[in-house]
């Protein structure tokens, strides 16, 4: 049955929403035991919570503010350092040589106990929060683009040199771009990460953010509220990456891709 | 004879291993070529003998072990700005339209835009492109790729144009096609060319020169042969031309020897 649903057709939405409902359904009728309802919540009183967030009382806007403000400076940092630091390391293998062993470090180091640190030296706002997402993103982009940049085809290389470019040519004509399609595959990976990153060091000790509002509801047993601050982290993470998707179609439109042919 | 618009010198090129330096291998001994100004040379060779290395240290891209590279009198130390290559794989910055890689060459010696696009739109029309400008190169077929790297080499007016198998990757009709178009432009221009291929007709097609080049390791030039046939030419009909067919017997049987070295040594490897 499974096997004649196509992709992207109307059956395909309708078995998909069917499998939510079900879902719901489920959750809704075993959380009437209220030992189940304590440990997973109600999902018409998580709805009940958005809808407060949202319209009634209107509270959440100040904190996914600054939750998304501080994912979009992480994300935005992150890539623009680690495309940098990718280009200049990639190509000079005097400087990757040394830093590689520090750079292997950094990255093999769970970089969430930097919380801690970031949160004394940067305080209990929005740029303790800020550089950690950052130290997640900036590695995720600094080595695609590392190596995008050592991958880049010698004949292409060879063919602008010998049509005139100089070094800077090179750098902006060949070297940049080439980075830049490998920046774009891992862009969806560090919007995520930017996230998490900006969620768990709200979680790890803040005074607004959505990871606040979450914390202070674990803090007393509603777990009615801590769900409907997941789905609306994820619903935001959805958006986010919708985003990312907008723009790589719109820079990456020279990328072929596979079975496409033109309209008449 | 008038000053050389290409020397090669006595060209050597060993290549060491990167791993292990005992390791040698040397590509090409000590060969001499001289291209004319307006000359159009073939080099043919079994495969893997070094042809590709002869053009890289002719384009300035590689630096001989021994041996001069001169261009038209100069002695060649960096990348030869005088002259074209087009490559033999895919050369087109992938994420640039056909129009923006045409006008590559234009744009990084700082031409101004409005002129460079004017003259990419005028070479594309001219290697029969026209109306495919912001085509990118995945959207363009493997001809029309080759197409569009010929109007990007020669956009920029070079002296000395080196070909590395231009053509070896297409069909035989689109082939010949190709090889006429590019006939046609050289003879509009007259332009030294350097021009490496495993393909003998097409060497004799196009060439005043073809030299032949002996099997690796350690390949030098081992015959060379004058091209009398009359211009212009088409290469299809060449082909059937008395001359034709007794030039393609005489090399042959100088390269023949060659390519059953050649052939011989990649068995064993």
């Amino acid at each position: 049955m499974l096997k004649s649903i196509k992709t992207g057709s109307a059956s395909l939405r309708f078995w998909q929403l069917l499998l939510l409902v079900v879902i719901l359904g489920v959750w809704h009728v075993a959380s009437k035991d209220p030992k189940v309802a304590f440990f997973f919540g109600q999902p018409l009183e998580v709805w009940g919570r958005i809808w407060a967030w949202f319209v009634t009382s209107r509270d959440i806007y100040t904190h996914l503010w600054v939750t998304l403000s501080e994912t979009v400076l992480a994300f935005f940092i992150g890539t623009i350092t680690g495309l940098g630091c990718g280009l200049w390391l990639g190509l000079s293998p005097g400087a990757s040589a040394v830093l590689d062993p520090y750079i292997k470090a950094a990255n093999s180091m769970p970089r969430v106990i930097l919380a801690p640190i970031f949160g004394m030296w940067f305080g209990l706002g929005i740029w303790s929060k800020v550089a950690l997402a950052v130290t997640l993103v900036f590695f995720i982009v600094f080595f695609n683009v590392y190596q995008g940049v050592r991958e880049v085809s010698p004949t292409l290389l060879d063919n602008a040199r010998m049509l005139g470019a100089r070094r800077r040519q090179l750098l902006r004509h060949v070297y940049l771009p080439s980075a830049t399609s490998w920046v774009f595959s891992s862009l969806h990976t560090s919007v995520g990460l930017a996230f998490v990153g900006a969620v768990v060091g709200e979680y790890l000790g803040s005074a607004s953010g959505v990871g606040y509002l979450i914390l202070q509801a674990e803090g007393t047993f509603d777990v009615n509220t801590v769900f409907a601050g997941i789905v609306v982290l994820t619903a935001f993470a959805l958006v986010l990456d919708y985003i990312v998707g907008l723009g790589e179609k719109r820079l990456m439109k020279w990328q072929p891709r596979t079975g496409e042919t033109e309209k008449i | 004879m008038a000053e050389a618009a290409l020397s090669l010198e006595n060209i050597t090129c060993t290549f060491v291993s990167r791993d292990d330096r005992s390791q040698r291998y040397t590509a090409v001994h000590d060969t001499t070529l001289a291209i004319a100004p307006g000359e159009f040379v073939s080099v043919v060779g079994p495969t893997g003998c070094g042809k590709s290395t002869l053009l890289n240290v002719s384009a300035g891209l590689l630096q001989p072990s021994s041996g001069l590279v001169r261009v038209f009198g100069e002695p060649l130390s960096s990348i030869n700005a005088r002259a074209g290559y087009m490559f033999q794989g895919e050369a087109l910055l992938p994420w640039r339209s056909a129009l923006d890689n045409v006008i590559a060459g234009l744009e990084f010696a700082g031409v101004a835009r409005a002129e460079a696009l004017e003259r990419g739109r005028d070479w594309l029309r001219r290697v029969g492109l026209g109306g495919f400008e912001n085509r990118y190169p995945h959207q363009m077929s493997g001809g029309m790729r080759k197409r569009a790297m010929l109007a990007q080499t020669l956009i920029r007016d070079p002296d000395i144009i080196l070909m590395d198998e231009p053509f070896s990757a297409l069909d035989i009709q689109t082939r010949q096609l190709m090889e006429n178009e590019v006939l046609d432009l050289w003879m509009a221009k007259r332009k030294a060319v350097l021009f490496i291929t495993h393909d003998l007709d097409e060497a004799i097609a196009m060439s005043d020169r073809v030299v032949v080049l002996s099997a690796g390791p350690g390949t030098h030039p081992i015959g060379e042969f004058h091209i009398d046939l009359p211009r212009p030419r088409d290469v299809a009909e060449v082909r059937t031309h008395p001359r034709f067919v007794e030039l393609h017997a005489a090399i042959w049987a100088v390269l023949r020897e060659e390519v059953l070295k050649g052939y011989a040594q990649q068995k064993r490897v």
